[in-house]
């Protein structure tokens, strides 16, 4: 069967199938768009206009200028700027992290393979309100025991207020979602490894080649794909953040970022058109990436599951 | 075998259920024609949406159904935790004229902006609900002029203290004292002034005090359209307060954690060996009592608590303190408004609201219900908490007041970065620009 000519080229029997297909999936696929297609337009229909959900009345149209209000305010620009730094920092240590975990889980013994995975996937099942507070409560200045069991380390003594500024609190927030999702990225991983050949990396050994070599030059090129799909994945997930920053700072003191600019303004403040701005600029921020990373870093999604190879 | 136990037990299970299904079955059709939920016994239901308490609000729910004898029924429903989240519920429920919201507790400072959701406040309702009110919490029920909500209960900070700390300094707590006072005592003993200073609700109330105690007010024309709202931050009011804030704030007299302190974390460190002088609300005492009987804190600790009115800013001004509580509004979407307001007369009886003293620790509105004898054995300050009631200033009333009130969170904190030079002024520009749909928040 080919899989990229034109329609003609196929047989009767794959276009049965194709129309099987079809009939199958589009239900599921009527009901996604209705689900995320027309909430997508509504939210930008509703941020062409100046309309707070209390004085339904005072709706007033106004075209772009919610976008010209967001766009030349500092706040939407620092909120992008922390945003950015937290997905970037966060998915540049799991991804480091999730390898090494992946390569044990890999190369561990059969007897405690199972155990193995368990373990490292605990983190990962706990659900992202709960690790939150569980990470509030250890670095909080009043119930804290961070501050009096690490005072040893130069910058950290029982005065240190952790979440009263940005420079201290963003590491914590980003410690508490790099524990939490490197699991993910590492079973991703663990799944490309399982992937390469090995009749590869014995080839490699037998050529004498070191064992950096055969990372560099045999698994990691082999199981490119999946790696790029983790880091889309976990990238377009970090841009996203919430529960961390919404439990522990709530966006106080420089720690606020864009989906919470987004539920402060539509949800807090009620300004249904000014929120529903931000939500759509937000929603094109998340566009851009995965365009960026399928097109420029050429993800190939169908790869990582085995569809194209 | 166990196996086969389990096999027999799955064939059993599976030969009985067709019974089950039929059961099923005729239960639902019988309710079906009968036109009617098992709840619906032709009383109409009024559903109140309480904030969460220690079940006061619930018990007053059903003494008042049992009072009417079968002419209406209250149900209670719960909003969420805190002020904030009360109100976007409140708010998205009301706009959407959900006709569920027959009662609702509101806290005071969002009345105005919830005011043309609420159906109006017969005359007679608001003769018989309000004839003992005290004056903080009338004042907080209404809205440009006009009785829009029934005060059911009011909150007031007053200022707690160790009395050891304020023997060892000299002062006379029977005489007004002042911030600078508390400011020099915190300074001279090296203990923390309990103050919350976090980018939260309770940093609006802080200033909101300050400046009402000064002789100012945030909000110079409540009235006024968003675009057009002034502010009287700055102003020498706004700038004294702004000097309060700042020095405990640069001179660490509110601990290290003031900068994230709430009113529950400021209690435990009130509680602590730096504790010396509280602004907090009066849940402080049943807390505190609570923490002595549970073992987790001495006695000594709770015969050392004192109390006074709230802290004055010039030793010749009255203070102003902050002021809270619930008042009870009627959705205009209720299908039974008035039933809704004839229970409302019942829930705010001075008898409930002395009853949700005692049980919940939360004051009356009503001058009447402290009368109570019970009331002064169990909170020996209530008669402070009435003073200080009489003399609360409320936040600024308006339908903005979610913008000015975060536009001042977010300029006053950290308190250490607060100058009483700059940060008034900036703050007004900021919260105007929001206002004007310029900035965002």
């Amino acid at each position: 069967m080919k899989t990229n000519g034109r329609n003609d080229d196929y047989s009767d029997r794959a276009k049965s199938e194709r129309r099987l297909g079809w009939m199958l999936a589009g239900p599921a696929f009527i009901i996604m768009l209705a689900v995320t297609l027309y909430p997508i337009l509504q939210a930008f229909f509703d941020s062409l206009f100046a309309f707070r959900l209390t004085a339904p009345d005072e709706r007033q149209f106004i075209l772009f200028q919610n976008y010209v209000t967001i766009l030349s305010d500092p706040v939407w620009w620092r909120d992008l700027l922390v945003t950015l730094l937290i997905t970037v920092v966060t998915v540049a240590v799991e991804l480091v992290l999730g390898f090494a975990l992946a390569l044990v889980m890999h190369r561990a013994l059969k007897a405690v393979r199972g155990w193995l995975r368990t373990a490292i996937l605990v983190p990962y099942g706990i659900i992202t309100v709960v690790s939150a507070y569980a990470w509030f409560y250890a670095f909080d200045i009043s119930s804290g025991y961070v501050n009096s069991w690490f005072n040893w380390v130069p910058g950290i003594d029982q005065d240190l207020n952790w979440f009263a500024q940005a420079s201290t609190a963003l590491p914590v927030i980003m410690a508490s979602e790099i524990w939490k999702t490197t699991p993910f990225i590492s079973l991703l991983l663990l799944a490309g490894l399982a992937q390469v050949p090995d009749e590869l990396t014995e080839a490699a050994k037998v050529d004498g080649a070191t064992w950096w070599e055969q990372m560099r030059k045999v698994i990691i090129p082999n199981m490119k794909a999946a790696i790029m799909v983790a880091v889309l994945f976990r990238a377009l997930d970090a841009f996203r953040i919430f529960d961390n920053v919404f439990i522990m700072t709530n966006g106080q003191y420089g720690t606020e970022v864009l989906s919470l600019l987004a539920y402060r303004t539509s949800i807090s403040r009620l300004e249904i058109g000014l929120g529903s701005a931000v939500s759509v600029l937000l929603f094109a921020c998340v566009l851009l990436i995965s365009f960026v990373a399928i097109k420029v870093f050429k993800v190939d999604l169908a790869g990582s599951t085995g569809g194209k190879r | 075998m166990p196996g086969n136990r389990r096999i027999k037990q799955q064939k059993r299970r599976i030969r009985r259920r067709p019974g089950a299904v039929a059961a099923t079955t005729l239960g639902l059709a019988s309710l079906l024609l009968s036109g009617c939920g098992p709840a619906d016994s032709g009383v109409p239901t009024l559903t109140w949406y309480i904030n969460p308490d220690a079940g006061g609000q619930a018990d007053i729910a059903q003494r008042c159904t049992e009072e009417a004898g079968g002419e209406y029924r209250i149900e209670t429903a719960l909003l969420p935790n805190d002020a904030a989240a009360q109100r976007e519920q409140l708010a998205r429920r009301l706009a959407a004229n959900d006709d569920s919201l027959d009662i609702m507790s509101i806290d005071p400072p969002f009345v105005p902006e919830l005011a043309t959701f609420l159906a109006p406040v017969p005359e007679d309702v608001a003769q018989s609900t309000t004839e003992n009110t005290l004056d903080g919490a009338l004042q907080g029920a209404m809205y440009e002029d006009e009785l829009v909500t029934v005060p059911f209960w009011a909150n007031t900070q007053i200022l707690w203290y160790r009395e050891s700390v304020a023997e060892e300094a000299g002062l006379d707590m029977s005489q007004p004292v002042t911030w600078d006072q508390l400011m020099e005592v915190a300074a001279a003993q090296d203990v923390e002034l309990g103050v919350q200073g976090s980018q939260a609700e309770s940093m609006t109330v802080w200033i909101n005090s300050l400046i009402e105690s000064a002789g100012g007010t945030i909000l110079e024309t409540p009235e006024a359209p968003a675009d057009e709202i002034e502010l009287g931050l700055a102003s020498e009011a706004g700038r004294e307060a702004a000097r309060i804030v700042g020095t405990i704030g640069d001179q660490g007299l509110g601990g290290p954690g003031l900068a994230t302190s709430t009113e529950n974390t400021s209690l435990i460190e009130f509680q602590g060996e730096t504790g010396s002088f509280m602004v907090n609300y009066p849940f402080v005492w049943p807390a505190t009592q609570g923490a002595v009987e549970g073992g987790s804190l001495d006695q000594a600790v709770l015969d050392d608590i004192g109390w006074a009115l709230y802290p004055r800013v010039f030793e010749d001004q009255e203070t102003a303190p902050p002021l809270g509580g619930i008042n009870l509004g009627v959705g205009s979407g209720s299908e039974n408004p008035e039933l809704a307001y004839q229970a409302i007369e019942c829930i705010v009886q001075p008898e409930n609201q002395t009853e949700y003293f005692l049980t919940n620790g939360n004051p009356p509105s009503n001058s009447e219900a402290y009368e109570d004898p019970r009331i002064e054995e169990q909170f020996p300050m209530a008669e402070t908490i009435r003073e200080s009631l009489e003399l609360a200033a409320p936040r600024p009333q308006t339908p903005f007041y979610n913008e000015i009130s975060s536009g001042l969170q977010q300029t006053w904190t950290p308190p250490d970065e607060v100058e009483p030079e700059t940060t008034p002024e900036q703050s007004a520009e900021f919260i105007t620009a929001v206002l004007r749909g310029e900035r965002l928040l």
